[in-house]
């Protein structure tokens, strides 16, 4: 039987938008339920979650960087914190390049309860993209003019 | 000189701003000389702009320090060619490359319109100028690239190592030649969509541009990632990095415009879709542009500190607002002249192609703001990584693969399932063999999605072999020519179509190089010492000895010292091949550390090796760890610092002594080695795809011969007439 061409073109078109609804809903359901949230050093001091996956934004403390075996040994505090308030991390996978310390990077973390070290998760580990080394408010990160 | 580039700048100011008026004033009031003025002004602009490029160049290449960004982003120990491509690697001299570039593109194309489309073009010339006028007016008053130092350093900071790579060096002029000749439809669709123009005409007017745009933007694209499986030390290609995101979405719009066109162009549809496309994508090049150059996305908080924030908000919510409403101002013209006939149907694959890829930028934009949204929406900043990405973009690139295959093979308007039998039997055929083939090849069925796109890779090729294989033997029938003769004449006389085939094919082999390399691969960090041994992926890893050499150079990049490793690589007791990963090692210039203290810890860069096959890249970088060595830093740094009147020369020698011996101990007592192994199978194919990808837009690109006779034709025959007529 024949559909009549306008209800055939209505039909496709509510078919088209369901779909994209459909996409558009797990797109934000998923990323809300996906996305590590983004924590300071400190705070995740104060009060990290046992278990729970962390994005951490931070600072190298200056003479933390340790070797162990395959791992990497490193401390991070906030941007305008001091050492006392960083966090210890175990963190194995690629290093950038221009991982430093002094130098802000970003990773992804969590701990296990009863620990004090927090794991990073492999391959999480980024530094700042290296053409925007220099601030857009002129000011220059230490090792750079 | 400084003052030569400023007053070019603010010239080419001036010359925007009078341009917008009078091509605006001329298309109003239908005043000829002042629409002609206009287009002399988007000359003008070129040649304005090309004296400030020249400048900064200049002072780039002569190392100028009294040029704040010359001091700040070269140095006199730069190689002259990472000292040229140092001009884009600041954001003054970055956007100097955009306004640039654009004025050169959009001269070309006010020159190739100068006796067509009559009405559209100073509307166009308008639109073109203002993106001229934005980013002059950011030159001159917001990040001027002519500030200047008085007295001048003797020294300047020189090009970050990590963009000492020869990709690096045209990375950013292709991914802005492709931002800004995207500019070009899109000024041409506003100028249609104002007077009502809305035919094909400005599609063809501005193809080429398009087509130009989308290539030059994906080499851009490819070049970033070849430069980061290159050069950083982390072995992948690509990461869902907000930087990257920037540049793909405009492309996938592109993308989707580019095939969509092909629609309204052959049955007058689709119009309201193609101005909607060609205007995101107008849209995305700028909010790319934004997003690299702004830091927003790194915080929201870096948005209140950022020059360039509030201009370019407004300029993005300008273009947005000022694009909707022209679309729905004008819907009622927009209206297709056909419907769509049946889903089984080229248009409808076309048009499931651009959903397709629509959604694909859609995924990409909300993963990339995601950061922003939540903490606009619950208060707290989150971000989405890779394997969210995936989730979408791996599904949707299947779909993307599989409608790439049957689009060729589908008949416009309708088919019929018995034509539909008969073009399907082969290339469906090569994806069942190839899946088949997939299931015994052992640790493949375990990746069903990478399986699924090696098979829809072979039902891909089957349709092209297929189409090839028709047109060619159509072509012998017809001329009696020889086979590869005959491929070569079909290929000509289509280009279009032929090309677009070899940019499918090209995208076939880089989806399986990428579906292949990333299910398959395997990645190692290890820490070995010298003698040690270490097994990844069945291959056996051997730090034999270490290197160090200071001066010397290896990989041209201007590296004061680099030490390095020779690893033996073999399986099964097979050699297989010697590498010789490094570290380049540059100076940083922190005031509180020692000389030598300043080079050990600067700015050290991986020089990867990698033994590459079609089968399969053995990748290996090293990270020396030289805890062990401080001492001896120490003792350099103490005897370079205990002679307060020590002379140049002085200090040179005793810094030559304190490399030789770092050097001579790094070599002869090792400390153990960070490496990085990365097994990884046809990485190959990703760059191999790449050329015949381009190959193929070049080919759809170049102008038909066929076109240039036929107007050459078309001219001879109405002389003909007129000359019959008068006889």
């Amino acid at each position: 039987m024949a559909m009549d061409p306008a209800r055939k073109r209505r039909l496709r078109l509510t078919v088209a938008l369901t779909a994209a609804l459909v996409l558009a809903g797990g797109l934000v359901y998923t990323s809300f339920s996906a996305g590590s949230p983004a924590r300071n050093p400190s705070e995740l001091l104060k009060s990290a979650q046992a278990g729970q996956s962390y994005k951490v934004v931070g600072i190298v403390v200056k003479d933390s960087v340790k070797h162990d075996g395959d791992a990497l040994l490193f401390k991070v505090r906030d941007r305008d914190g001091t050492a006392e308030t960083a966090i210890p991390i175990r963190y194995t996978g690629s290093v950038p390049d221009p991982f430093r310390e002094g130098r802000e990077v970003r990773v992804n973390v969590s701990r296990a309860s009863g620990e004090t070290t927090f794991v990073g998760e492999k391959d999480s580990l980024i530094t700042k993209c290296p053409s925007k080394f220099i601030a857009e408010d002129g000011s220059k990160p230490a090792g750079t003019y | 000189m400084p003052i030569l580039g400023r007053a070019a700048l603010i010239i080419a100011l001036a010359v925007c701003a009078y341009g917008i008026f009078a091509a605006i004033y001329g298309a109003v009031t239908g005043r000829r000389a002042f629409i002609e003025s206009a287009r002399r002004s988007v000359y003008a602009l070129a040649i304005a702009t090309t004296v400030a490029f020249v400048v900064l160049e200049l002072a780039f290449l002569r190392s100028d320090f009294s040029f704040a960004v010359v001091s700040g982003h070269s140095s006199t120990t730069t190689p002259w060619y990472y000292k040229a491509s140092a001009m884009w690697s600041s954001q003054e001299g970055s956007l100097l490359l955009w306004v640039w570039l654009l004025s050169i593109w959009s001269s070309l194309v006010i020159f190739l319109t100068r006796n067509r489309l009559r009405d559209v073009v100073p509307w166009a010339t308008a639109v073109l100028l203002g993106y001229g006028a934005f980013f002059a007016a950011l030159l001159v008053f917001k990040v001027s690239p002519f500030e200047t130092l008085s007295p001048a350093p003797t020294e300047g900071a020189g090009l970050n190592p990590l963009l000492r790579h020869p990709a690096m060096m045209i990375h950013p002029p292709m991914l802005y030649s492709g931002y800004t000749l995207f500019a070009v439809p899109f000024a041409f669709a506003i100028g249609a969509l104002i007077t009502k123009r809305v035919d094909a005409e400005w599609i063809r007017s501005t193809r080429r541009f398009a087509l130009g745009a989308w290539l030059l933007l994906g080499i851009g694209i490819l070049l970033g990632a070849r430069w980061s499986y290159n050069e950083l030390g982390w072995g992948g290609y690509w990461a869902w990095d907000a930087v990257e995101n920037a540049s793909l979405m405009p492309w996938l719009t592109g993308t989707a415009f580019i095939h969509s066109i092909m629609i309204q162009e052959k049955r007058g549809m689709l119009k309201v879709w193609n101005v909607s496309l060609v205007l995101a994508t107008g849209i995305l090049c700028v909010l790319g542009t934004f997003l690299v150059r702004s830091g927003i996305l790194d915080s929201i908080h870096a948005f209140g500190a950022s020059t360039l924030g509030v201009p370019f908000v407004t300029l993005i919510a300008g273009m947005s607002l000022g694009s909707i409403a022209l679309v729905v101002w004008r819907r009622g013209i927009l209206r297709s002249e056909h419907k769509l006939d049946s889903l089984l149907s080229r248009e409808a694959i076309f048009l499931l192609n651009n959903l397709v890829l629509v959604a694909l930028c859609f995924v990409v934009f909300w993963g990339t703001f995601f950061p922003l949204i939540s903490e606009a929406i619950t208060g707290e900043e989150t971000a989405v990584g890779p394997p969210w990405f995936s989730r979408y973009t791996v599904p949707l690139a299947l779909l993307l693969v599989l409608l790439s295959g049957i689009g060729p093979l589908i008949a416009w308007r309708r088919a019929t399932p018995r034509n539909l039998r008969k073009t399907f039997a082969f290339p469906a055929g090569c994806g069942l063999v190839a899946l088949v083939a997939m299931l015994f090849i052992p640790g493949v069925p375990q990746k069903p999605l990478a399986m699924i796109m090696f098979a829809l890779g072979a039902f891909v090729i089957g349709t092209i072999a297929q189409e090839l294989w028709r047109g060619t033997s159509a072509r012998r029938a017809m001329t009696g020519e020889a086979a590869p003769l005959a491929v070569v004449s079909l290929v000509r006389r289509n280009r279009r179509r032929y090309g677009g085939y070899f940019v499918h094919l090209g995208i076939v082999f880089m989806f399986v190089g990428v579906a292949a390399s990333s299910a398959f691969q395997h990645a190692e960090d290890r820490r070995l010492q010298v003698g040690q041994s270490t097994t990844v992926n069945g291959y056996d890893v051997k730090y034999v000895r270490s290197t160090a050499t200071f001066q010397s150079d290896p990989s041209k990049t201007g590296a004061m010292l680099t030490l390095g490793a020779v690893l033996d690589v073999s399986k099964d007791g097979k050699h297989i091949a010697t590498l010789t990963p490094g570290r380049g090692y540059y100076s940083s210039s922190n005031a509180n550390d020692g000389l030598f203290e300043q080079l050990i810890n600067g700015e050290p860069t991986s020089e990867v090796a990698l033994k590459t096959g079609p089968m399969r890249d053995f990748w290996t970088a090293v990270a020396p760890d030289f805890t062990k060595l401080q001492p001896l830093v120490d003792a350099i740094d103490k005897g370079l610092g205990q002679n307060e009147n020590m002379t140049q020369d002085g200090l040179l020698r005793g810094y030559v002594a304190g490399l030789t011996a770092f050097t001579e101990a790094y070599k002869q007592s090792p400390p153990p080695a960070m490496f990085r192994i990365i097994s990884s199978p046809m990485v190959m194919w990703i760059w191999i795809g790449a050329l015949i990808a381009i190959g193929g837009g070049l080919i759809a690109l170049w102008p038909a011969p066929d076109a240039a006779r036929r107007r050459a034709t078309a001219n001879l025959k109405a002389r003909v007439a007129q000359d019959l007529s008068r006889a």
